[in-house]
């Protein structure tokens, strides 16, 4: 049953506001068609209803709207998403439609965007591990499947050129299906063909992807993480895939949140955001997991650019507090041209302790990143000594500590373009702890510097 | 049961659908706090949160959308009440009490709309038995038989404002609402009852009279226990940025402290880590008993994806399981995590509400609500005949934006509680665990020694001030230290350098995966103390006849007793006695070299 009305009483962009017919039972969250007086078909969707009002929010925006002349037809069904798993290697936009000129997907089955919250006893704790072949995510601060973890960015730091690598090169080590989802919101055109070229470089068939633009509408960036993450689900749970959703940038879809919040006439809470904002957030995030039984897993890698470069801004902030860690990237090491730029001393991933190790990457892991951890901490603290009291007053052991930090920062952190995968990765690591007298290392165990040592070892020889 | 729900509900109709706020018109008879079933065809649940001209603003703990207008809501005419009985423990609820298992066999992996599950088991069988006899006077609070659930004890109580004769009793096997027993009331009307008992979740249950807590809860965590100890019945805010290992602590409460039964409340957090919590528990033992953790412990699930209005429930659905715990005598401990997250909710419903906000967009009424949750914690006497007591405690986390500690939920809550246990990002990233600040943090709590003194080991005060004196002077050097140099300072002030590195390494640290140092009961908690407090006085005494400060860094006993957290277990008393005679040998060597 569709009720079609003419009365539009409000528009502000991107909402309309009109009074329904007394004996209408309008649903809560469904879908709406406008059709315009030039003919021209849009989508909108219920966002509270009254007896007085409906409010709806048009995806395309609602400029171009009139009162008496445009058509709104309300669908009797809630936003749904055609989903099939022959949407690999294929670009669609923020409501799931393709883009890249390609034939129209033929769903198999059609899913609500919404979906419903993961019943937390059925959630199977993360423990295997992805490899994005990025030495100073593998080794310190391994992506753990099933796990959220953001990119803290700022502006004018490869972020991008990170996401490219990390989409391109990611890998689950087993020969289970994995498939990558890019999820592009509020992209710039630029930035938006940057990765489309990046990702065909490869000729990957293993990435899909969903491009919302900055010039496209608002609403659609509030859709679109939705909408990639329930064809996630799809193919995570119901396909048996490992699935790695990177959505990129989280600051975007917040910015199109309080846009939206505040033609809405909501109550802001810090910074002009709602104060639903973390609620909204989870609803994104907490979409990320495994579940017991079942083969596949949705790993989540959020970018959000902080505005101002400020880790307690309400976007950064809000998603600290439910992802399970993060990675920061650092301004001082891209002014140094290292690249990936990203700082180990403040990332963190939370869930690695228990997927590492012999089993899912080698025994000697967790001992490893500790170490590294502990010798460039250490070592950053006698560079602040060097530069007050100079190099001359500084110990041989101090010295070896000055060594190790710049080849790491130099061939360990900055890698470029190359992968790495676990193994090399690892036997880099060895070679740069090395520099060091085996006392030094106290937080390796005594077996592990037996079998992995480097005697005498060549400086020049570690990249 | 005490609340019979009558079988013709009042109808009204959806008159307005906003988020999780419904409006419903045509109630005949309603009241504020009145459950309902919002649609007779999705059937979610609702509240009645207030009336404005005879129109029921209700908040709904399921999502809305597909939700129609003008659709039918059924009130029953009784308020959200959480179930109580035997059968509570190790289960997993939702916020609204839920069986969590018990729907995902039903819905399978993800939670289905409109499910309605008991929250106790009705088939399970329990044995009834009874503690009185026909003709017997009972009032409110006695107990008329126990059942044993799992290893603990359950009394089965009269319910508040029921007093009278004992009219028949049965006994033996029998499931929860089958006939227990009735009770010939003043009016000499009949009441029945069964093992099953109902309770509104926003009034606190009633109790005999409250006494000042005076009894220590154990953490087995050492800086709580000799620095910040909260007593049983009393109230903690865990405050932390993210990554300062709230849920850590809370998790190690869970597992170590001295309680009966533990309510832990996930509330708006992290799915994974409640899957960790969900995975690990069922295999973990109680120190004291070696019975599963699992066995004491109930369990609320609303992880942050879940309805923000169930979250809101949530913690009075746990203290309110917990106040049931503390009528039978129990000590219970509730931990919230996080208490931000519940705010949260009270403030997006609130938005939605579209009432006047104050600070950081919360509702006036937030410090109304925090208290409400915080005092139904406290040591009481529990209705009832006999000197009976029972205690909840509350440790709630509270998550800061920013980890800025002067935002609204945060000050709020410090008007509330009496110790506070300040996280702290800096000792987190230096992997510090557990992180807390011991500057920032305090214990009102300082009426506990007696039973220190008198049931574990003398000198508990006297440490906590001596440590907490060395802490405080060493925050102070420090920042002269770094300009002079250590080694330019006087020698009694290294000294208090080197005493609050040699603690907080070497006592304050626990590491939560080392067998011997995850749990320190009260014995070794002061042995240590003792120990570390011998070495500095010691210290102090030699350092007046000259001995150099680099004399006592090399010490053997000071590599001991670095190091004897990890390597000793609590039960092993006698090794920490040992180290202290060592400690007395080599000190007395050292004394005579530089006497002589």
């Amino acid at each position: 049953m569709s009720i079609s009305y003419a009365n539009i009483s409000s528009i502000m962009d991107p909402l309309v506001y009109m009074k329904p017919l007394p004996n209408h039972n309008i649903k809560n969250g469904s879908v709406v068609k406008i059709k315009t007086k030039d003919g021209e078909i849009r989508t909108g969707q219920v966002l509270t209803v009254s007896k007085d009002v409906v409010v709806i929010q048009v995806v395309e925006g609602s400029f171009g709207l009139t009162l008496g002349t445009t058509q709104v037809t309300f669908l009797d069904e809630v936003f749904k998403v055609g989903v099939s798993r022959e949407m690999m290697g294929r670009r669609f936009n923020g409501i799931g439609e393709p883009i890249d000129g390609g034939e129209p997907i033929l769903p198999e089955v059609l899913l609500d965007i919404n979906g419903e919250p993961m019943n937390p006893v059925t959630r199977d704790y993360p423990r295997d591990v992805i490899q994005t072949g990025i030495s100073s995510f593998d080794t310190l601060n391994t992506l753990v499947r099933g796990q959220k973890l953001p990119i803290f960015s700022g502006q004018g730091l490869p972020h991008n050129r990170l996401v490219a690598q990390i989409v391109n090169n990611a890998k689950v080590r087993t020969n289970e299906p994995f498939v990558t989802i890019f999820c592009g919101i509020g992209l710039l055109a630029e930035q938006a063909l940057y990765f489309q070229q990046k990702f065909e470089e490869r000729g990957s068939t293993k990435v899909i992807s969903f491009i919302n633009l900055a010039s496209d509408p608002t609403i659609e960036r509030l859709l679109i993480p939705k909408v990639a993450l329930t064809t996630a689900e799809f193919l995570a749970f119901q396909h048996d895939m490992h699935v790695l959703v990177v959505l990129s940038d989280i600051t975007n879809y917040a910015e199109a949140l309080r846009e939206i919040s505040n033609v809405k006439g909501e109550i802001p809470a810090r910074k002009g955001f709602p104060g639903y904002m973390y609620s909204d957030f989870a609803s994104i995030y907490e979409r990320a997991g495994r579940i017991k039984g079942k083969k596949g897993s949705i790993t989540q890698i959020p970018v959000i650019s902080m505005p101002n470069d400020d880790i307690t801004h309400p976007i950064p902030d809000l998603t600290g507090y439910i992802t399970e860690g993060q990675i920061v990237l650092s301004r001082d090491y891209h002014q140094q041209g290292l690249f990936p730029p990203i700082y180990p001393l403040s990332s963190l991933s939370r869930l690695m302790k228990d997927a590492i190790g012999k089993e899912n990457t080698r025994e000697d892991h967790a001992d490893l990143s500790s170490q590294l951890y502990a010798c460039y901490s250490k070592a950053l603290e006698i560079r602040e000594l060097e530069s007050i009291i100079g190099t001359e007053s500084l110990s041989e052991i101090d010295k070896q500590y000055l060594t190790f930090a710049n080849l790491f920062e130099q061939n360990f952190i900055n890698q470029g373009d190359s992968e790495r995968p676990f193994e090399k990765t690892f036997n880099l690591a060895w070679k740069l702890l090395s520099i060091m007298d085996r006392s030094e290392l106290i937080r390796v165990k005594r077996e592990f510097i037996e079998k992995y040592y480097v005697e005498n070892v060549d400086i020049n020889s570690i990249y | 049961m005490k609340y019979k729900s009558s079988t013709h509900p009042v109808l009204g109709k959806i008159i307005a659908i906003n988020g999780s706020v419904i409006k419903v018109e045509g109630f005949r008879d309603q009241s504020v706090g009145d459950m309902v079933n919002v649609s007779t065809k999705l059937n979610l649940i609702g509240e009645i949160i207030k009336i404005v001209n005879k129109i029921a603003v209700i908040q709904c703990y399921e999502d809305t959308s597909g939700l129609k207008l003008n659709a039918t809501v059924e009130n029953y005419r009784y308020p959200l009440s959480m179930e109580l009985g035997p059968g509570m423990l190790t289960m997993i609820y939702d916020g609204i009490q839920r069986p969590l298992e018990k729907i995902a066999e039903i819905s399978g992996d993800f939670i289905a709309r409109g499910l309605r599950v008991p929250a106790i088991d009705r088939r399970k069988i329990w044995e009834f038995h009874p503690a009185v006899n026909p003709g017997d006077y009972v009032s409110e609070g006695d107990i008329v038989g126990t059942v044993q659930e799992l290893s603990l004890t359950h009394n089965i109580m009269v319910p508040p404002g029921i007093s009278g004769k004992i009219v028949s009793i049965n006994s033996g096997d029998m499931r929860v609402e089958d006939f227990a027993y009735s009770i010939e009331k003043r009016d000499k009307t009949i009441e029945k009852f069964s093992l099953l008992t109902r309770w509104p979740i926003r009034k606190a249950r009633p109790y005999k009279k409250r006494f000042i807590p005076s009894k220590p809860l154990i953490t087995g965590a050492r800086v709580f226990d000799l620095l910040f100890p909260v007593a049983q019945g009393g109230v903690v805010a865990v405050p932390g940025g993210f990554g300062t290992g709230k849920t850590v602590v809370q998790h190690s409460l869970a597992k170590f402290a001295d309680a009966d039964v533990i309510v832990y409340i996930g509330c708006g957090e992290r799915g994974n880590e409640m899957a960790d919590l969900l995975n690990s528990f069922p295999s973990l033992e109680d120190p004291k008993n070696h019975r599963p953790l699992m066995d004491r412990t109930i369990m609320i699930a609303n992880t942050s994806n879940m309805p923000v209005s169930a979250r809101e429930a949530s913690i009075f659905a746990g203290i309110t399981m917990a106040e049931y715990w503390r009528d039978m005598g129990k000590n219970v401990l509730l931990l919230a995590d996080s208490t931000s997250r519940w705010a949260e909710a009270l403030r997006e419903l609130s938005g939605r509400l579209e009432e006047m906000p104050t600070e950081g967009g919360y509702p006036a009424y937030l410090a109304t609500r925090l208290s409400n949750f915080y005092e139904r914690a406290g040591f009481v006497q529990v209705l009832g005949k006999g000197n009976r007591f029972g205690s909840i405690t509350i440790v709630g986390s509270v998550s800061p934006p920013g980890g800025d500690f002067s935002e609204p939920v945060t000050t709020n809550t410090k008007r509330f509680v009496k110790a506070f246990w300040a996280l702290d990002a800096r000792l987190a990233y230096a992997r510090h665990y557990p992180a807390v600040n011991w500057t920032d943090s305090y214990s009102l709590y300082d009426n506990l020694e007696e039973y220190w003194e008198e049931n574990i080991e003398k000198g508990w005060q006297d440490a906590r001030k001596t440590v907490n004196s060395i802490l405080s002077k060493a925050d102070q050097l420090e920042s002269v230290a770094k300009l002079i140099g250590t080694e330019n300072l006087p020698p009694d002030q290294q000294l208090t350098l080197l005493m609050a590195t040699v603690i907080k390494d070497g006592y304050l640290i626990q590491n939560s995966f080392n067998q011997n140092d995850m749990y320190s009961s009260p014995l070794k908690t002061m042995r240590l103390a003792l120990l570390f407090l011998k070495f500095y006085h010691k210290c102090e005494k030699l350092i007046k006849i000259g001995v150099p400060i680099f004399r006592f860094k090399e010490m053997k006993c000071l590599n001991a007793l670095r190091r004897a957290r990890l390597d000793f277990h609590s039960n092993e008393v006698e090794k920490m006695t040992q180290l202290g005679n060592e400690m007395d040998d080599e000190f007395s060597n050292l004394e005579k070299q530089y006497r002589s």
